[in-house]
């Protein structure tokens, strides 16, 4: 059986605006917005709407009633933005909650309510744990979100609706409480029809000519017998793991601990299913309503505890606990199959298909980012393309590496300028000058010609040089464009060993 | 007797006689100066080369050993501040260049802390690290990784003036100029001086190396002292 809950934040701008600023708390104060040319009253206070104000009114029919009253501007956006980050917070609830704007939410409590030991405690703890925040709520919990909608805005007693008994829930109530629109909520009440009690029973022909199908459907939706599509603020991941703790946590071993326990907690149901971690969070729900967290990921599916937390260790230093963390949660957006052979290749050992070679690769790039890179040969002539990064630790070589030409073990990033001594066209230089230090060929091999690849880049062709000085160091030069063309240019690219 | 005892007191000081899988290290003449005349494993070597010109030679003749360690499918890791090597040229020194894993690192400071991360884990053979400078204090953390985990690790120190470090060992490798068969121009084999400035419980020495086809061979005859380098002085 489903159960859903309406929050209903009674007066959620005017609330978070007297967070703000507690004076606000008592004096009758009211929002205002332009609308068509004129201010009107676009949210109130309690203590307003004692003195007869109500949203919608103009800004100056409020002054008229109420000289002193206070005036803000409203900001709908930053509104809205409190309404989500309130919506978060109630994940501690349930992992399931939806928006209903502009001042309210839905949630999915199915299969929730026994963690707080019945649904009449977890709604007063709901009602409490607000009302404490600083807001004025009206909190319903019935089967259909319709009926929850309805009961928390017009019910004379919101909390919860028992089971099966929404529908006498409804019948006492307004037609407003179906979500109308205005025009046919109008209507019936011209026609007299002030209670939904009076027309539920109608034959529904009659009620589609008078009032359109959508009024129909809101029925329905509130009924039952229509499904309400809501759509959750975070889609739930199919591995996670929430641990919510008693006393807030504040310490890093407990924060350790929490985390080693879900991650055992995780680990199984892989294992159980065959799978792996590849990306992993780790979010603590903080008593002030924010949420620290981390992530990892992993190069190739995991469900090895000591390794995730070894990942996550290096990170949990960065968790803020602040005055205390309530809940812990963690969850694997990303998980691959992990099967059982992987496993063997432990056994075995050594080799690029070690599972602790693809740890160690794991816990450096959580660490300084991916910047680990392996290589394998690709099938071009200029140097710089001549190999290419591989995409995984296990990816074989299309080619072989080649062995037939001379390359240096080390290169410069980029080829450096230098000035030589070249009287004799295309024979190697007599001297070179490099920062400063001049140093006479005694040995050298070349040309060796490298066109480049036309159909990748255009530019002048480089003649490779390999040389030796004097004090027996070898060098890889190489001359940019021809010998006649008087704008060639001579680099150093690399050093032999 | 004498050198019974001598094997014994250097496996008391942490000196492994060779893992039976690695024997194939063996560098001839210069094995008489290691402790138990085998190439320390499981420590941290260290190389100084303060010019690109001995980084390039030095490099040369680390991967010539490391070639015999990682044989037959042996994996590497090369850390650096920003890479340097050309991977396509580990080939010519019996290292298929797609076993090494290269390392990019940030920052000096991260270098030292990946480079301690790698010695840790048993499943490489060999780690490289690329630094400006280490301090006892980091080479001492390097040292007691690898005593756990039997990875051989090799330090390019770029520093001109080298500090005191707890490394097993200090080189210093510098080109010589290479022989052609029968006097024909052009560039011959790859040929170094090897210098061991440094090596715990073993006797320092001078050698001349080439590489010649994925092996070392080293000259029997005395060693030419090149004219930009100080006589040789007994180290140690």
């Amino acid at each position: 059986m489903a159960r859903f809950i309406s929050i209903w934040f009674r007066y959620l701008a005017t609330d978070w605006f007297s967070l703000l600023n507690p004076e606000y708390k008592k004096m009758p104060f009211v929002l205002r917005q332009p609308s068509h040319g004129r201010m009107i009253v676009s949210a109130v206070n309690a203590a307003a709407v004692r003195s007869g104000i109500s949203c919608g009114m103009a800004l100056a029919d409020a002054r008229a009633l109420l000289p002193d009253l206070h005036v803000l501007d409203d900001e709908p956006d930053k509104i809205q933005r409190v309404l989500y980050k309130l919506a978060e917070w109630c994940m501690r609830f349930t992992p399931w909650v939806a928006l209903d704007p502009p001042d309210g939410l839905f949630l999915d409590a199915t299969g929730c309510a026994h963690l707080w030991g019945g649904e009449e405690k977890y709604v007063q703890e709901m009602t409490k744990k607000l009302t404490a925040r600083g807001y004025t709520v009206r909190v319903a919990m019935a089967d259909t979100p319709g009926a929850a909608w309805a009961v928390a805005h017009y019910g004379k007693n919101p909390g919860v609706v028992p089971a099966g008994g929404h529908m006498e829930a409804l019948l006492p109530l307004p037609p407003e409480a179906l979500r109308l629109e205005p025009q046919v909520v109008e209507r019936l009440h011209k026609l007299g029809l002030h209670h939904i009690k009076q027309f539920i029973h109608l034959p529904r022909a009659a009620l589609r000519k008078r009032f359109g199908v959508g009024f129909l459907q809101q029925l329905d939706k509130a009924v039952g017998q229509e499904l309400e599509p809501l759509q959750s603020i975070q889609p739930m991941e199919p591995y996670h793991e929430r641990l919510p703790c008693l006393e807030p946590i504040v310490t890093a071993t407990g924060i350790e601990i929490a985390l080693k326990q879900l991650l055992e907690m995780l680990c199984l149901r892989l294992q159980q299913g065959q799978k792996g971690v590849r990306a992993a969070v780790f979010k603590g729900h903080r008593v002030d309503g924010k949420v620290e967290q981390i992530s990892i990921a992993t190069s190739r599916a995991s469900h090895q505890v000591s390794h995730l937390f070894k990942l996550f260790e290096i990170k949990l230093a960065t968790i803020e606990p602040a005055l205390g963390i309530e809940l812990f949660v963690l969850e694997a957006p990303k998980v691959e199959p992990h099967l059982p052979q992987q496993e063997k290749m432990w056994e075995a050992g050594g080799g690029l298909d070690d599972v602790r070679l693809a740890e160690l690769v794991d816990r450096l790039s959580n660490k300084i980012g991916e910047r680990i890179y392996r290589y394998l040969p690709d099938e071009h002539h200029w140097p710089e393309r001549s190999f290419r990064e591989a995409t995984s630790l296990q990816e074989e070589a299309m080619t072989e590496w080649r062995t037939d030409v001379h390359r240096p073990l080390h290169v410069l990033p980029v080829p450096e300028r230098i000035e030589v001594t070249a009287p004799i066209p295309d024979y190697p230089p007599l001297l070179f000058r490099h920062k400063g230090r001049v140093h006479t060929i005694v040995k050298a091999d070349g040309p060796e010609r490298i066109e480049q690849e036309w159909w990748l880049q255009q530019g002048q062709h480089r003649d490779y040089y390999r040389v030796e000085d004097d004090e027996g160091n070898r060098y890889w030069l190489f001359r940019l464009g021809h010998y006649h063309d008087e704008t060639f240019q001579w680099f150093l690219h690399g050093y032999f060993s | 007797m004498l050198a019974q005892l001598q094997s014994d007191i250097l496996r008391l000081q942490g000196f492994k006689p060779a893992a039976s899988g690695l024997g194939a290290l063996s560098l001839g003449v210069i094995d008489e100066a290691f402790p138990n005349r085998t190439f320390p494993l499981a420590a941290v070597h260290e190389l100084w080369a303060p010019a690109p010109e001995a980084v390039a030679a030095s490099s040369g003749f680390m991967t010539g050993l490391m070639a015999a360690l990682m044989r037959p499918r042996g994996v590497a890791v090369w850390i650096s501040t920003k890479r340097t090597v050309f991977p396509p040229a580990l080939k010519a020194f019996g290292i298929k260049p797609d076993r090494v894993l290269f390392v990019e690192v940030p920052r000096e400071r991260e270098a030292l802390w990946a480079m301690e991360e790698a010695l840790k884990s048993p499943a490489l053979t060999a780690v490289v690290g690329e630094l400006r400078d280490i301090s006892f204090t980091a080479s001492r953390r390097l040292q007691l990784a690898v005593e756990q985990s039997q990875v051989t690790g090799f330090i390019i120190n770029r520093n001109v003036k080298p500090t005191t470090t707890a490394c097993v060992s200090r080189w210093r490798i510098t080109s010589l100029p290479s022989e052609t068969p029968d006097a024909l121009p052009g560039i011959g084999l790859p040929q170094w001086r090897v210098e061991l400035l440094r090596i715990r419980n073993g006797r320092p020495g001078v050698w001349q190396v080439q590489w010649q086809k994925n092996r070392f061979v080293i000259a029997t005859d005395q060693p030419p002292a090149t004219s930009d380098q100080q006589p040789f002085q007994q180290a140690g």
